[in-house]
């Protein structure tokens, strides 16, 4: 029997996307903190919040195990905890431009302190604009802020820095 | 880790406490939603409303691994007197100007309570207070910014904002009641008590009063409003949880 890999594991894990954002998956969102499998091919994934009160903590746990169930293993335990912290500098260049794609300015890369002054002049998903400001560090998702172009005149969200 | 029967009491008072705190508020802020003076401060108030419940969830879930009952049993079906929530938080949402001071002194509170547990023995709680930080600071970043943009804009915004202050202002000091378990959990390492707490706490929202040009009473004049860590509670408290617990007791056995 062939044990199988992280790797191959991960690769799984990329059908797993968002439900709120379904551009980006939850391996390109950093949330996939561990993946073991045992010599008999027993799998462990270990999983991260991004937010504590993010509501798809369950569905996205549901999604995982219907991902791995369809490989041959011996059996899988999902896990969601805060061992390790998320934080946004945790996804991928790949989850990034899966932002864009759903129309999300990614979040600006930050240095471990969050302060109000990143959150001015975030690049517009839509024009590409410089020039632009922050109307809410708060959107329609824990996850976002709202911000306004002023060249091509349109709201946006941006999926905010989080340390 | 493991606690003896004092240790174990002191832990789990601790955690309620907190948690108590964050459900509470997390509910009163909830009910901005729909009524916000203007879209953005909706926005906020859902917003933070949101990041305080699941906050509890996942301090509720400590509580669930130490024996106690699960996170919706825990919040949906206790009275009153079983809470040992702050009379703070339990107050009725008023209007923006209490609601936003509320939220500027606890929110203040709230970035120092887990600044200080983030390097807690209890390990699963220093790593939820090492993620908590980040989500909080957006709610001081926001309540600082309203406080000294209204605190100095004009003459009727200054007025409200002095008067909501002055509301507010033993109620929070009602936050830092302090613990018979003080002691117990200052020696577990968990936590260095809420008088350091508090002490802190006044280090951090000063200067901002002061750019907002709004005064504290002085020392001598303090009068905390206690009780509320002990399950004395205000006359608010229980319609909230009837309200709040209304559709889950319908049927706590249901599937979601």
């Amino acid at each position: 029997m062939e044990i199988l890999t992280k790797e191959e594991i991960l690769r799984v894990l990329e059908n797993v996307k968002d439900p709120e954002i379904p551009t980006i998956s939850i391996v390109d969102l950093g949330i996939v903190t561990d993946v073991n499998i045992s010599d008999d091919n027993f799998v462990n994934i270990t999983l991260t919040p991004t937010f504590a009160g993010c509501p798809a903590l369950k569905v996205i746990e549901t999604l995982v195990r219907e991902q791995i169930v369809k490989l041959s293993i011996s059996g899988v335990e999902i896990k969601t905890t805060f061992d390790v912290q998320w934080n946004t500098n945790m996804i991928t260049d790949k989850g990034r431009e899966a932002l864009k794609k759903h129309g999300l300015a990614p979040p600006v890369k930050h240095n471990g302190l969050v302060q109000i002054n990143i959150l001015e002049n975030v690049t517009c998903p839509n024009c590409g604009s410089k020039n632009t400001g922050l109307k809410t560090p708060f959107g329609s998702t824990l996850c976002r802020s709202i911000h306004y172009c002023n060249d091509c005149l349109n709201a946006f969200e941006q999926f905010k820095p989080v340390s | 880790m493991k606690f003896d029967e004092q240790q174990l009491k002191a832990v789990k008072e601790f955690l309620y406490k907190i948690a108590d705190d964050q459900l509470i508020i997390g509910h009163r802020n909830s009910e901005w939603t729909g009524l916000g003076p203007i879209l953005e401060e909706d926005i906020a108030f859902s917003s933070i409303a949101q990041d305080k419940l699941g906050q509890s969830m996942h301090i509720y879930e400590i509580l669930y691994s130490l024996g106690e009952k699960d996170p919706d049993t825990i919040a949906f079906t206790r009275e009153a007197k079983d809470f040992k929530c702050s009379h703070f938080v339990e107050y009725m949402i008023g209007e923006y100007d209490f609601s936003l001071m509320r939220n500027f002194l606890f929110s203040h509170s709230e970035l120092i309570r887990f600044e200080m547990l983030a390097e807690s023995s209890l390990e699963p709680l220093a790593n939820l207070a090492k993620k908590y930080k980040g989500e909080i600071k957006y709610h001081v970043m926001h309540s600082d910014l309203w406080v000294k943009q209204l605190g100095k804009a004009n003459e009727e915004s200054h007025a409200r904002m002095q008067s909501a202050l002055n509301e507010c202002f033993n109620l929070a000091l009602g936050i830092f009641e302090e613990s018979e378990f003080a002691e117990d959990l200052k020696e577990m390492k968990i936590f260095d008590g809420e008088k350091f707490l508090r002490d802190k706490w006044l280090e951090q929202i000063m200067p901002v009063l002061e750019k907002a040009s709004l005064e504290t009473p002085p020392q001598s004049n303090w009068s905390p409003v206690y009780g509320g860590r002990k399950g004395e509670h205000t006359e608010y408290l229980q319609p909230l949880l009837d309200e709040m617990g209304a559709v889950f007791r319908l049927d706590p056995k249901a599937e979601w």
